[in-house]
């Protein structure tokens, strides 16, 4: 029942009783996670065994190795730290053309590319993997049977991952943009127009300031998707691994507590930014992220 | 004035070109060639080394093969089985954020239920992990407090698969769900109550109907994320797990089979996309308007 209506006694102890389950259920998985990194045990299990930060300092003289000492797992979070820049950079980029394209011009054909852009989300992670290793492939065998070249960025390895990552993400960035772009009241440029000014001035000056909100949470957003990304980026790595990769092959393995040690860091970097991105927007306006298509 | 006209008319295609052109390139190059050389890969066989010719065969290994069409369809059942269970979960909490908690604690917990799928699926896998697995923290719980006398292994069974789905899935949930129910006005339920209705009777004939376009958006997208899983069935199924992905993971990457992979792959993009038809035509709803929604 709403606010505003009577409400039996119990049924307000059962709403309370059921958000705090279901609070509990969210957050308990990445408590876990949290409190293990400290554990002072070769594995991330029960019983506590007291506190330690050797999960974090440790060198491989002492026989743990910390993750500040982790050659393997730093190397990774590097290789996905250069990866989530050219996924946010290309998609942001596309992003506020197609935003431009599909709010400013009318074309033929119009309405079909409009729903080709949704595609992509539709499309499940794995499957837009292959489709685009085996295509990449054919291609790079094509150039070596033909012209006699290896064509290295088109076997799988980062170029593949960027662009895997990429064409999903850029329907993302494509929809946040247009939003707000949508939003943009066209009279005043027409005002600094009639007022003289030149139009990159107008695109400089009034049209790209009142973007900046969706820019700068489309490449947030963008950035933290390719960082988490499992599905499409499991397909088409190489010899290379991004985190996510990394960790998911440890976990396979059984790993030692430097996973949540490195979790705790994650953890800590999406908090921050999410709090920042939903001061500064709407309530719906970052609404979706870590998925895993 | 007419040179100037003309003029501008140029400079307006040739934007409309510059425009265009990042987006086709997007579009045909990662999107469109790439599942039609994956069609044409499904679609043939190989005779001798280097050599294929057009062929059925993979489509048919599958139907013949019971092991392949029976993980097809346990991966679709389960992923309805936890598409249900995501809204029955979700949708007491967004009625709460919606229409029960008032102000400044509605924001707050809404805030609170989005902050863990800010945080990367793989570490919220290692959660459950680290909970669920025989070590683990629930079953020397479980053994603490004298329930079972053994601690029991909780990983490898369907309904950790389910639970790690539901979790991952809820978000894509309670937003559809909440953006369906802020647009309900209160004075309707009043009205209701007042004349008055049962709290069910207000669910079924008044809440529901107003909510379905929010309801339906929440369960494609969960439906076809779940669907196209990886990371949560195979970690938290283990070998037990039989996800379909895992099968086309398999003939891609370890068996190198790529035709079959590539058969595996168009027939469950099939079963998504015929999904979210589905759901579209049920709801009369238009695809372009429910991934704005969601």
């Amino acid at each position: 029942m709403i606010a505003s209506l009577p409400r039996a006694a119990w049924l307000r102890t059962a709403t309370a009783l059921y958000v705090a389950a279901f609070l509990i259920f969210l957050f308990v998985p990445l408590v876990i996670v949290a409190t293990f990194a400290f554990n002072d045990a070769p594995y991330p299990a029960p019983p506590w065994r007291g506190f330690t930060l050797d999960w974090f300092t440790g060198n491989p003289a002492s026989g743990r190795v910390g993750l500040f000492h982790d050659v393997a797992l730093l190397g990774s979070n590097w290789t996905s730290v250069v990866v989530a820049c050219w996924v946010t950079a290309l998609s942001v980029a596309v992003g506020t053309a197609n935003a431009f394209l599909m709010e400013r011009y009318r074309f033929f054909c119009k309405g079909a590319l409009s729903v080709l852009m949704l595609a992509p989300l539709v499309i499940p992670g794995v499957i837009l993997g292959i489709s685009i290793l085996s295509l990449s492939s054919r291609i790079a065998d094509l150039a070596l049977a033909w012209f006699d070249v290896e064509l290295d960025f088109l076997r799988p390895g980062l170029p593949l991952v960027v662009l895997g990552q990429f064409a999903y993400i850029a329907t993302i960035a494509t929809l946040m943009i247009s939003a707000r772009l949508k939003r943009f009241d066209r009279t005043l440029e027409e005002a600094a127009l009639n007022l003289g000014a030149s139009h990159a001035a107008v695109l400089y000056k009034v049209t790209f300031p009142y973007l900046r909100p969706a820019l700068i949470g489309s490449a947030a957003i963008s950035f933290l998707m390719s960082f988490e990304n499992f599905n499409t980026t499991l397909m088409l790595v190489g010899a290379d691994p991004p985190l996510t990769v990394m960790m998911y092959g440890r976990m396979r393995e059984g790993a030692t507590p430097v996973l949540n040690a490195v979790s705790l860091f994650l953890m800590l970097a999406s908090a921050l930014l999410a709090l920042t991105l939903m001061r500064g927007g709407t309530r719906s306006a970052p609404g979706s992220p870590a998925a895993g298509a | 004035m007419n040179d100037a006209l003309s003029q501008r008319i140029w400079q307006r295609r040739l934007m409309l070109t510059l425009l265009l052109a990042p987006a086709l390139l997007w579009l045909f190059a990662l999107i469109v060639l790439p599942h039609i050389d994956l069609a044409l890969l499904s679609f043939r066989a190989r005779s001798a080394p280097r050599h294929y010719q057009p062929s059925l065969s993979q489509y048919d290994t599958f139907f013949t093969e019971p092991l392949y069409w029976q993980i097809f369809v346990r991966t679709a059942l389960l992923s309805a089985l936890a598409t249900v269970l995501t809204l029955l979960i979700a949708f007491p909490i967004a009625w709460v954020i919606t229409k029960v908690a008032q102000g400044r604690a509605s924001t707050l917990l809404f805030m609170v239920c989005l902050i863990p799928f800010w945080v990367s699926e793989t570490v919220r896998t290692l959660g459950w992990l680290i909970l669920l697995r025989q070590s683990g923290v629930l079953p020397a719980l479980l053994v603490s407090l004298g329930i079972t006398a053994q601690p029991v292994e909780l990983l490898y069974h369907n309904a950790t698969i389910l639970t790690g789905l539901v979790y991952t899935s809820l978000l894509f949930m309670v937003v559809p769900l909440i953006g369906s129910l802020e647009s309900l006005d209160n004075s309707l339920i009043e009205a209701a109550y007042d004349l008055g209705a049962s709290g069910p009777a207000i669910l079924r004939k008044i809440v529901v109907p107003h909510a379905a376009p929010g309801i339906t958006a929440g369960c494609i997208v969960v439906f076809m994320l779940t669907l196209g899983n990886y990371l949560t069935p195979t970690l938290l199924g283990g070998k037990n797990s039989q996800w379909f992905t895992e099968l086309i993971y398999t003939q891609f990457i370890v068996r190198f089979n790529w035709e079959q992979g590539a058969a595996f792959g168009f027939l469950l993009l099939a079963l998504s996309t015929s999904m979210v038809a589905l759901g579209l035509r049920v709801s009369g709803q238009r695809f372009v308007d429910v991934m704005r929604r969601s």
